[in-house]
């Protein structure tokens, strides 16, 4: 068993009355991705700011790289590296210029500190835009410098606010990519969420936060267990196909007056596939099929009865 | 304690974010740059003869250049202190300084390279109203001990002002009222002095906070230093205590803003 990078126990924080953390303990491994998930206003970035020693707790023990946040602070910050959910780069400084200095305040000296410039410009695609003024930059464009900044002085603890939020599909799979070398590394990486998905692919804890208060806490499976939701949504048009399919597949959840099936999934191609085999040797009519997987929507209202907002989207993949 | 603490390196990686900023972002120094040449051209030419005639020789006997350009330094300092209030207000509300706040940097580094930054530029503006009012006029008397004694009490009041500047800059949430908090240093003290007139031709109610206020002694000191005129004992003194006074509360002042919230 490894030590903890993170460990938190009762952490409290209010903003005048209102109650933003309400007693939250936390243990992160050391090399672990640990995935704060949570809807807006739920405290995800209040957690990280604490965490990282940017805002001070009302109460409770936080220890982070072996060290107590309050005597210590100093200590964490040498250990850590934050980047929060809102960009923090220099907007009047090139994007190699914010790098260089980040590289000062390591102080790494002058020729390591501008290989490394070059190196992480090279890593994140930015090397053109190296040269150019950060404010000029685009959203993602801020994000990938915001992340360099944060990896110059090479932290063992990496703090990251919602990374993959307002980046493109490819931007937001490199990003997951890179997280998962990180870690490789041996870094511990505490990183926010609103989406399941992302926690799922890349967390091995995750702790549900609304409101303040952890409300599960767990692996990605042993949270998709407490989610009754994946399942694979037949409807028929004619009421004798759907007689014949539900004799064909007993597991199914039966509704007669809207002619649909429910049959339990897991979302795997596997199951899709041998469900499609059993439609095809039955030889059913089947109007359309929708693939449901659980998301944080699911998750939240298992854990808290309460879904996180009113749309429920359905992913279709075939008609 | 393991980590080791780098002031001046880390200071000096600041003071270079901040010229780089002036360098690019040049508006504001320029402001501060020009408006003092503005006024010694402006009252030592324009206005230079309405002034002395009215003052009738009041004014020792020196010509009004010489009498108006120890109070138009003060004046280019006392100006100068908006843009690091500015600067360092503006810093505040962007991510970046959220990110220094999270690293193992010297904790006063920041504010410290706005001072600095500051104290450059103001250097500058200093050398160009003397520059000007020597070209307009101004015939200093003063040895070579008497130019660094001033040289050194003018940096004492800027770095000491721009301290002040930059904790009341602070205490405001927008740049704009940033600016605004500023205003009385940098409009009413050097108006509201013997910068202009002497502290017998004024109106006794003004007259009263001029004679209190730190400006006043200090100007005298430099007429004293600069065009060897009289000067009341311990006015060097008082401009010295002035000066640490300020800077002392403006420093302290200004770190307690800028580490307020966090830990410390
Ligand atoms: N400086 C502040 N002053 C007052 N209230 C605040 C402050 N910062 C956060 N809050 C409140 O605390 C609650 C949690 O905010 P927080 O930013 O931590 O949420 P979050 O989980 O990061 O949300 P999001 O997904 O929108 O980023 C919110 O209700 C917010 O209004
Ligand atoms: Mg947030």
């Amino acid at each position: 068993m490894s030590s903890l990078a993170i460990d938190v126990r009762g952490l409290r924080k209010s903003y005048g009355d209102k109650l933003v953390l309400d007693g939250i303990d936390l243990n992160v491994a050391e090399g672990t991705i640990f995935s704060l998930l949570g809807p807006n206003g739920a405290g995800k970035t209040t957690a990280v700011q604490i965490l990282s020693t940017l805002i001070a707790a009302d109460a409770g023990e936080i220890r982070v790289a072996g060290h107590d946040l309050h005597q210590n602070p100093e200590e964490v910050r040498a250990a850590i590296g934050v980047t929060g959910q809102f960009s923090a780069v220099d907007g009047l400084l090139t994007g190699r210029e914010n790098l260089i200095m980040m590289a000062d305040l390591h102080h790494v000296g002058r020729q390591v500190g501008r290989r490394r410039a070059d190196e992480l410009l090279e890593q994140f695609d930015l090397v053109e835009a190296g040269q150019k003024m950060a404010m000029t930059y685009s959203g993602g464009m801020k994000r990938r410098l915001d992340l360099a900044m944060t990896l110059v002085g090479s932290p063992r603890i990496i703090f990251l606010d919602e990374p993959t939020t307002g980046l493109d599909p490819r931007s937001r799979h490199n990003m997951w990519l890179l997280i998962r070398q990180l870690v490789a590394d041996g870094v511990t990486v505490l990183l926010t969420t609103q989406y399941l998905d992302e926690a799922d692919q890349l967390a091995d804890q995750i702790a549900v936060l609304d409101h303040g208060r952890l409300v599960a806490q767990g692996t990605p499976e042993q949270l998709k267990r407490l989610v009754p939701g994946g399942h694979i949504r037949l409807r028929f048009t004619a009421p004798e196909e759907f007689a014949l399919a539900a004799q064909v597949l007993p597991s199914a959840a039966q509704n007669e007056e809207s002619l649909v099936l429910q049959v339990p999934s897991d979302g795997s191609v596997h199951t899709l596939r041998s469900l499609l085999a059993r439609i095809d040797d039955a030889s059913l009519e089947v109007d359309e099929l929708t693939v449901h997987t659980p998301d944080l929507d699911d998750v939240f209202f298992a854990v808290t009865g309460q879904p996180t907002h009113d749309t429920t989207d359905e992913k279709v993949t075939s008609k | 304690m393991s980590t080791v603490s780098y002031p001046m390196a880390d200071t000096a990686t600041m003071l270079r974010r901040n010229l780089r900023h002036a360098l690019r972002y040049p508006g504001l120094s320029l402001g501060a740059l020009g408006m003092p040449v503005v006024m010694i051209l402006l009252f030592g030419l324009v206005f230079g003869d309405t002034f002395s005639a009215g003052l009738g020789g009041a004014n020792g006997g020196f010509d009004y250049i010489d009498f108006l350009t120890p109070g138009i330094l003060l004046m280019s300092i006392a100006s100068g202190t908006m843009s690091p209030a500015v600067a360092a207000c503006m810093d505040m509300t962007e991510g970046i300084v959220a990110r220094f706040r999270t690293m193992a940097i010297f904790r006063p580094a920041v504010l410290t390279g706005h001072v600095l930054g500051n104290v450059i530029l103001t250097i500058v503006s200093l050398a160009l109203v003397v520059g000007f009012a020597l070209l307009i006029g101004f015939r200093p008397n003063a040895s070579f001990g008497d130019w660094l004694l001033a040289s050194g009490l003018l940096i004492a009041l800027t770095v000491a002002l721009t301290w002040f500047a930059i904790a009341l800059g602070l205490t405001s949430k927008t740049p704009e009222g940033a600016s605004n908090v500023v205003l009385p240093i940098s409009l009413l003290l050097p108006f509201l002095s013997n910068t202009f007139i002497p502290l017998e031709s004024m109106p006794s109610g003004i007259r009263w906070f001029a004679e209190y206020q730190p400006f006043t002694p200090i100007i005298d000191t430099l007429r004293h230093l600069l065009l060897g005129t009289p000067m009341d004992n311990g006015d060097g003194w008082v401009s010295l205590a002035w000066c640490l006074a300020i800077a002392v509360v403006g420093y302290f002042w200004s770190q307690k803003n800028y580490n307020k919230g966090t830990v410390a």
